[in-house]
């Protein structure tokens, strides 16, 4: 029983990040009777409760390039989604709604058990020039660039409406990441990471470390080993900074589950934002 | 001059300039492929196919498809399960609502739930009266096969056509069959549902839903001549 209750709590973070992407997934799905389904849609604009209308700020983004004049339900959306990421932190997208997510994380995780070295080195800053290209390739096609690609809205239009042929795409990603090159979709190349990334850059919610003995003597390191993005951690473990301020970190917890001396935590830093502003 | 010679030699071989050149001609590289691969991409993307029919009140082609957002909210909210999102194998830019109406025509709801669905108003939400809808135009493209023009009186293309008498009208003329009714489209009041093409009796229908640009002649300021 212990046993049991020490493997969740090692995992409380992948746990909670894992129900909570799959019941977004779900909403979108299960048909519930006599009411019908939670949300409507898919993630590029949704429905909520037969209410809550949100959609997605960086395809609207894409729309507005492409000439398109924006609609005011479709604004009030991106405007609610816009302003949650740029508050909390932007990639949490990345980490806890984006169904790419889970499929990249397979990858990830049987790369691990089978073993595979070979990596292809990817920029990380590839997928702000992906981000600026779909900008500007909508801007000249006047067509929603991205959206003809994005794998991510591909994958709620396959799996909803159960067709094939779009499922290729997602089987050559899922490949690609598996033996080309480590994490290479969503740390290296997925625009949609780049500009909820850019959208959160100073978002309140930070992976905060707190000095203790052990993280102090021994140095392990292994948050950095697990981190989807490890660059964002390392100032905090060389003692740089006291908190993860990169927009990169997706707050994925995963470095929360690793670390055993209890050095790490989740802060909402609302202080933080007083005092920058009190420094200025 | 023979002093500031070695000095400019010296700034020409700095490693980190070399470095920092080279950089920013790969990303030159990196975005000019990248553009021309995706302009063509772009380019090259199958257009919508003529018996592909956007939901009721759609922007026509261009605008629609920089102002759509792919969300499938009309899809969702139509009562008939009539639209599809394109997949890539489907006769539609991907992403894009459609429906076929020889498949399932659309039954023109008075309500038009696809357009109060829409947030990006790619359905266009002041068409609020549903027989001002232009999803295309009927159009009875088969002579030799229309029962009606071999002088048998099938109708049912009139019958079933959801504003009767007037989108579609049979129009009597004399031939040497005899007195024949020949179905007509009036091309202002059809909305191109497709219920006609849906129900005409021939294994392949005579009378079709058109995009407006295909099914219409335009007389010019002459009765006759092009311009």
């Amino acid at each position: 029983m212990l046993r049991i209750g020490r493997s969740l709590y090692r995992h409380r973070w992948l746990l909670t990040r894992r129900t909570v992407q799959i019941a977004i997934l779900l909403a979108f799905i299960v048909h519930i009777p006599s009411y019908g389904k939670i949300a409507e849609g898919n993630l590029s604009s949704s429905l909520w409760f037969g209410e809550l209308k949100l959609t997605d700020p960086f395809i609207l983004l894409q729309s507005f390039f492409a000439g398109s004049s924006i609609a005011m339900p479709a604004l009030i959306g991106a405007l609610i989604i816009g302003s949650f990421y740029a508050f909390f932190a932007g990639r949490l997208y990345c980490s806890w709604v984006c169904p790419i997510n889970l499929l990249t994380d397979l990858a990830y995780w049987l790369r691990k058990k089978l073993n595979i070295k070979g990596n292809m080195s990817l920029s990380r800053s590839l997928r702000l020039w992906v981000l600026a290209l779909a900008l500007a390739l909508s801007f000249l096609g006047g067509t929603l660039a991205w959206e003809m690609i994005n794998p991510i809205t591909r994958f709620q239009r396959e799996l909803i409406w159960f067709s094939f042929s779009g499922a290729m795409l997602l089987g050559a990603l899922f490949l690609f990441d598996l033996f080309v090159s480590r994490r290479a979709w969503c740390g290296h190349l997925c625009p949609v990471g780049a500009f909820y990334g850019l959208l959160g850059r100073y978002g309140r919610l930070k992976v905060t470390a707190t000095p203790t003995e052990g993280c102090d003597s021994n140095g392990c390191s292994r948050c950095v080993a697990v981190c989807p993005e490890p660059h964002v951690l390392a100032p905090v473990v060389s003692k740089q900074t006291k908190s993860v301020t990169s927009g990169d970190c997706t707050r994925c917890g995963a470095c929360l589950d690793e670390c055993h001396e209890g050095s790490l935590s989740m802060k909402l830093d609302l202080v933080g934002m007083v005092t920058r502003k009190a420094g200025n | 001059m023979a002093k500031d010679k070695p000095q400019n030699i010296a700034n020409l071989e700095d490693p980190a300039k070399r470095e920092t050149f080279r950089n920013m001609f790969k990303k030159f590289g990196v975005v000019l492929v990248g553009s021309i691969v995706g302009q063509s991409m772009i380019l090259s993307r199958s257009a919508r196919a003529a018996e592909a029919l956007r939901p009721p009140g759609a922007l026509p082609d261009l605008e629609f498809d920089s102002s759509c957002i792919r969300c499938g909210l009309c899809v969702e909210d139509c009562p008939y399960d009539i639209l599809k999102l394109a997949s890539w194998a489907d006769p539609a830019p991907q992403g894009t609502p459609y429906f076929v109406a020889r498949e399932e025509p659309c039954r023109m709801c008075k309500d038009i739930p696809c357009v109060k669905a829409c947030p990006t108003g790619a359905l266009d939400r002041h068409m609020t009266d549903i027989k001002k809808a232009d999803m295309g135009v009927a159009v009875l493209v088969d002579h030799e096969t229309c029962l009606n023009y071999k002088g048998m009186t099938c109708s049912i293309c009139w019958r079933v056509c959801p504003i009767r008498d007037e989108a579609i009208t049979l129009e009597p003329i004399k031939s040497e069959k005899g007195r024949l009714l020949i179905p007509t489209v009036h091309s202002d009041t059809c909305t191109g549902c497709g219920t006609c093409e849906k129900h005409c009796v021939l294994s392949e229908a005579a009378i079709r839903v058109l995009p407006r640009e295909l099914g219409l002649g335009l007389s010019g300021r002459n009765a006759v001549g092009r311009s």
